[in-house]
């Protein structure tokens, strides 16, 4: 089966399964989800590097550290809030701060917690990540990104948070594609506008391209999949190109890409910005559609974030 | 095993050195590092496989402070036991210091986690004592918890995970001096029956006087033979002890302490 045709959590847990063979060190350290993203198939294959704590998300940080603290190299996995907000002080402090090597998946990033609804909808992990001093963040947008950034995160010598969906996504790549971490990944060259896109905003943003080159606008649509840090040349480069920015994230406009982006702009190259994404507001029940009509991170949203933005060219 | 003499002298040396160095910098967390030096002096100078000359061997026992703030007490015992000289002692909480109020693994040679927000040191050393469990190795995991600290629900989050998984080459102490910042640990948020708590938990408990060599010796030596249940030593000990201005204080969690001050308790030290 083609990667673009599984479910992001099967290639996942085969990547997992690849990594552990190669080192022996690797485990998983789990809180009672493991149905949810089928880690119970690496659990199966190795019982004894599965670690699952049960419903103890705080002390599931906490023993991973400590893993790590021994030469392991832990991977943990929940949903978004429960591996961001919920457990704030001890990433900041058991892991970054300790300078301990866990990598920390989230799956269901933003409204894709859909039907469990605000309370499972992480609008701000990003921005919660983003204060801890060393914390890498990483968001794939589809399957044959997720393969070739797997290896360079397992080698990453320091924390990572990786933002995963965890079943359908869009394949927007082709099979050949090269990723490299902490690179902004240009999907296609405009000359009027910049989006820069994270996540299931890829789709949108390249909808949004289709539209306005109709209408005779062309706008450069650029893959931001690492979020920290975050790629500055090539936020720079594109705005001196283009002369204008919007941003696409399925995240509160406050503290995520859209913060990021518009940091490395005023201090570096000033330009016209205009944010998609949540506008500072929770997160509820509802399916994708609904949900991304009523937060505004549609392709016509896009559409109209350029066009705004080109008034102030 | 040491000598009950030989180890009760290195827990004055301790307790001579951690009042020192809070009394050259004027203030800290006297109570709570005095408390712990008696069970510090078996650790480092008895039970605990450790190399100065070797800081970071494999195969040592590891050592987790999860109440941080003790941290001069281990830095004594760290100076004594040869890790670095005792004049660096002089450096706690000082610009640049490699001794910070609490425990840093990244700072301190010798020092296996760091600590200091209350609760997550103890959940570390439970993942440390899982990958002693998952490498089959010989070595232990050594933690002490303050009594306060144990109101954070993630010290019982790792507990059950412990018991759960029979971690037992895991051996916790709890310093049960018996107050906290705000008053006495019974009146602020009672944590009795603390034995009771830790049994319920599926660990072999014991509760002895945290100030006697020879008890803490001896419930060491019972909790590395007990098999499939990590062990939990309370230590019931007094706040502040050995030093004759803020024994049994409830204000002496973090105080000040002067030259003065230090010479007269040093002078009365037994």
């Amino acid at each position: 089966m083609k990667l673009r045709d599984r479910n992001l959590r099967d290639i996942y847990v085969d990547l997992l399964l690849d990594y552990a063979e190669k080192n022996p060190q690797m485990v998983i350290v789990e809180a009672d989800l493991m149905t949810a993203l089928s880690t119970t198939r690496f659990h199966k294959k190795y019982p004894e590097r599965t670690i699952n704590v049960g419903v103890a998300e705080a002390n599931m940080i906490g023993v991973a550290a400590g893993l790590a603290n021994m030469g392991k190299l832990p991977f943990t996995h929940t949903f978004t809030p429960f591996a961001t907000r919920r457990v704030f002080d001890q990433v900041t402090l058991s892991i970054a701060y300790s300078k301990l090597n866990v990598k920390m998946v989230g799956s269901d990033p933003g409204i894709m917690a859909q039907l469990n609804g605000g309370t499972h909808m992480s609008l701000e992990d990003v921005g919660i990540m983003r204060n801890i001093p060393t914390m890498m963040i990483v968001e794939p947008v589809d399957g044959v990104q997720l393969a070739q950034l797997f290896p360079q995160i397992a080698a990453h010598n320091g924390p990572v948070y990786i933002r995963l969906l965890r079943k359908e996504f869009d394949p927007i790549f082709a099979d050949d594609q090269t990723f490299e971490l902490g690179k902004a990944t240009t999907i296609n060259e405009g000359s009027d506008v910049s989006i820069f896109a994270t996540g299931i905003m890829v789709k949108e943003a390249l909808d949004a391209e289709k539209i306005l080159a109709d209408e005779g606008i062309s706008v450069s649509v650029v893959n931001m999949h690492t979020l920290k840090p975050i790629d500055q040349k090539a936020i720079c480069k594109e705005a001196k190109r283009t002369g204008a920015v919007v941003t696409a994230e399925n995240h509160n406009i406050i503290n995520g890409l859209g913060s990021a982006v518009a940091e490395v702009l005023s201090e570096n190259c000033p330009t016209p910005l205009r944010r998609v994404g949540t506008k500072d507001h929770f997160g509820e029940v509802g399916k994708k559609d609904f949900l991304m009509e009523k937060f505004g991170l549609k392709a016509k949203n896009i559409v109209e974030a350029v066009k705004d933005v080109l008034t102030q060219k | 095993m040491k000598e009950k003499q030989y180890l009760e002298e290195q827990a004055k040396e301790i307790r001579k050195h951690t009042i020192n160095c809070i009394a050259h910098l004027g203030v800290g967390h006297v109570g709570g590092s005095l408390s712990i030096a008696d069970v510090l002096a078996v650790l480092y100078f008895d039970e605990m496989d450790i190399d100065p000359k070797e800081p970071l061997k494999a195969d040592r026992d590891r050592f987790v402070l999860s109440k941080g703030h003790g941290g001069p007490a281990v830095y004594s015992a760290l100076a004594l036991k040869g890790y670095f000289d005792v004049e660096i002692l002089k450096t706690l909480n000082a610009p640049n210091t490699k001794l910070p109020s609490h425990t840093d693994k990244n700072l301190t040679i010798g020092v296996d986690m760091t600590t200091g927000s209350l609760g997550q040191g103890f959940s570390a050393a439970v993942g440390m004592a899982k990958a002693v469990q998952i490498d089959k190795a010989p070595y232990y995991v050594y933690a002490i918890i303050g009594d306060g600290e144990s109101q954070e629900g993630q010290i019982w989050e790792a507990s059950m995970f412990a018991g759960s998984q029979k971690l037992d080459h895991l051996i916790a102490f709890t310093d049960y001096n018996k107050m906290q910042i705000d008053g006495e640990t019974m009146t602020v948020n009672n944590i009795a029956p603390l034995d009771k708590k830790w049994e319920a938990f599926n660990w072999h408990v014991q509760s002895i006087d945290g100030h006697d060599i020879e008890a803490i010796q001896n419930a060491i030596s019972e909790a590395k033979q007990t098999t499939n249940k990590p062990s939990m030593i309370i230590l019931n000990t007094i706040k502040g002890k050995g030093a004759s201005f803020c024994e049994g204080n409830i204000g002496s969690h973090n105080m000040p302490v002067t030259k003065e001050m230090a010479e007269e308790a040093i002078a009365r030290l037994k």
